[in-house]
């Protein structure tokens, strides 16, 4: 019954490679279109602040490199903007991949790279260090992200082991990753309970998250995780594309679903730990970023991965645009930005013609 | 004989055992269906035979091992809500050989499983705008596409039309005859099972009452043991069983 294309099947074949090769064209298309919105809104955002740089000053400040012979214009761009527009890019993507990730193992809509638990327990070890930090001999710009980071890979140890005592099923994921939320979410209630108000307000500012934390450092480190990150979600890319047939499909085809569960999940607390730590908790871009990926990029994830990765760095480098705007002299934190703005993207995907997005 | 040999395979879940030891011959090139009532322990059984249920036992192919590449199989149908195309589906049947780039050859072969099941027109579209029956067939192509030395189907007419179902133990016969391999079919349609199978397995309860040809298998006094209804086996014009169910047995 399957032989190889002939016979009958000599004309059907062709027709059908041909739809198939022309789908993916587009596909790569949209991606190229992506990545030059994505150049575009990094190119506003590079202009846009309270010095004012016109499009030219900033490209030639960039062509120039760090040590240009402008000196006011290379500090605005390379110490200033560039880390921030950068690292909005890069926790944008990593917040995308990391949200697609989530809604496939979890095979859930509404999953996001936060549903765990993992934003809560980065929050709590930034306030941790925020409260008692000044005991500890570390420089608090390096202490609180290496605060949060641990403690969002601790939130993920704990659900980890949960998945791999009781199975890793979507089920017992979400149970175990709702029970860390709330642990963290308590733990940090308390911790701002406790502390003096401004401290408190340290930890509030800390929560809005914003871009104006970002560093060289934190540029680096981020990439380095995506960098660690992305061979094994691309090695993995056809199995969680069978993933999206359901957990009895993927078995049955195969898929060791459990451990392609705990290996992506693994992934997720990795790229979120990186994105929060330095940041703070940036919501609606791992919720949206996906939806609006799958909507362009059909659901094979060789191309709605990246997708994902280009729509989070659009959405969060428009929002830092955005945050620039909104009250000029001062920076609104972007990750306020981002919930406002998500809201109508998410409607807009609801509300979509066909409807199919999120069903 | 060729084929597939299970020996005292047994399935548990949990602490219960649902498949008491069976042993049994599945022949190659030729359809075997698994027939028996509700709870009986097809699925586990075909589960158990494909690995993806623990089991107990011994499955051997040839006198070999059975290796995780050989077989094909597909559980009971549940709607499928991914939006990929019909084409995508079929190619992850190839799973284990596809790389980053889908090849001329992966599109060859799935377009030629599309083609033989007449699903080519709907090979363009979402497979979550298909009806129940349409998403089973191309789920069944999907399982063809992998070229299996062991074909486990659990309940694939379930959503089809009497036409469809006629046409696709049609091509699974043919399938089995042309590359000799083995193909184990759950079924509830006893008249089916009898038309299109050349052997039968009978379970009740987690035990394998009876094994043989249909006409050794399927008679009055196995199936009101069996399913608790009085029958009557009649013939069509053409030879084939047909078993009528007359009432419950009291």
């Amino acid at each position: 019954m399957t032989g190889p294309a002939a016979g009958p099947v000599a004309g059907v074949v062709p027709a059908m490679e041909g739809a198939y090769r022309r789908g993916e064209r587009r596909r790569v298309f949209m991606l190229g279109a992506a990545g030059l919105v994505l150049a575009a809104t990094a190119l506003v955002d590079l202009t846009t602040g309270p010095s004012s740089l016109s499009v030219e000053e900033a490209l030639t400040a960039l062509a120039a490199g760090p040590a240009g012979p402008d000196r006011l214009a290379a500090t605005i761009l390379w110490q200033l903007r560039l880390p921030t527009t950068v690292m909005g890019g890069l926790v944008g993507a990593a917040l995308g991949v990391a949200g697609l990730q989530m809604q496939t193992i979890l095979d859930n809509p509404l999953a996001s790279p936060f549903t765990l638990g993992f934003s809560a327990a980065a929050g709590f070890g930034a306030a941790l260090a925020i409260m008692f930090g000044a005991a500890v001999p570390v420089a608090g710009w390096l202490l609180t992200p290496a605060a949060a980071f641990a403690m969002t890979l601790a939130a993920c140890g704990l659900v980890y082991l949960v998945a791999r005592l009781r199975g890793a099923s979507a089920h017992v994921l979400v149970l175990g990753g709702i029970a860390v939320l709330f642990l963290f979410q308590a733990l940090q209630s308390l911790l701002q309970y406790m502390a003096a108000p401004e401290v408190l307000q340290q930890i509030v500012f800390w929560l809005f998250g914003s871009l104006t934390k970002a560093s060289w450092t934190s540029v680096a480190v981020l990439a380095v995780i995506m960098a660690a990150v992305a061979p094994v979600l691309a090695r993995d890319v056809w199995r969680l594309t069978a993933l999206r047939l359901g957990e009895r499909q993927a078995r049955s085809l195969g898929v060791a679903t459990a451990a392609l569960r705990r290996r992506s999940f693994v992934c997720v607390a990795l790229l979120t730990a990186g994105a929060v730590a330095f940041v703070g908790t940036i919501g609606f871009v791992g919720l949206a970023a996906p939806h609006a990926a799958r909507a362009l990029a059909g659901e094979d994830l060789r191309v709605a991965m990246p997708m994902a990765a280009l729509i989070g760095a659009i959405v969060l480098v428009g929002a830092s645009v955005l945050s620039k705007l909104v009250s000029p002299g001062a920076v609104v934190p972007v990750g306020i930005v981002t919930a406002i703005i998500g809201v109508p993207i998410l409607f807009a995907l609801i509300f979509r013609r066909d409807g199919a997005v999120v069903e | 004989m060729s084929g597939l040999e299970l020996r005292a395979l047994t399935v548990a879940r949990g602490r219960r055992t649902v498949v008491e030891p069976v042993s049994a011959l599945v022949p190659s090139g030729a359809v075997t269906a698994l027939v028996g009532p509700n709870g009986a322990g097809k699925s586990s059984l075909l589960g158990a035979v494909a690995g993806v249920l623990p089991s107990g036992g011994t499955v051997t192919l040839d006198g070999g091992p059975l290796r995780a590449a050989e077989v094909a199989y597909m559980p009971q149908a549940t709607a499928v809500g991914a939006g990929l195309t019909v084409l995508e589906v079929v190619l992850l049947g190839r799973l284990e050989r596809l790389g980053w780039r889908v090849t001329a050859d992966d599109l060859a072969e799935a377009a030629a499983a599309l083609d033989r099941l007449d699903l080519s027109p709907l090979s363009q579209t979402r497979i979550d705008r298909l009806s129940g029956g349409q998403q089973q067939l191309v789920l069944l192509a999907q399982r063809l596409v992998r070229r299996p030395r062991v074909l486990l189907l659990d309940e694939p007419t379930s959503a089809l039309d009497l036409h469809r179902q006629l046409r696709i133990l049609d091509r699974l016969t043919a399938f089995a005859r042309e590359t000799d391999a083995v193909v184990l079919v759950a079924l509830h349609d006893l008249s089916l099972a009898a038309r299109y199978a050349a052997r039968l397995l009978l379970l009740k309860d987690g035990v394998l009452r009876a094994a043989g040809t249909p006409g050794e298998v399927l008679t009055p006094a196995a199936i009101r043991d069996a399913y608790g209804v009085e029958t009557e086996i009649l013939r069509t014009s053409a030879g084939h069983p047909v078993i009528a169910p007359l009432a419950p047995s009291t």
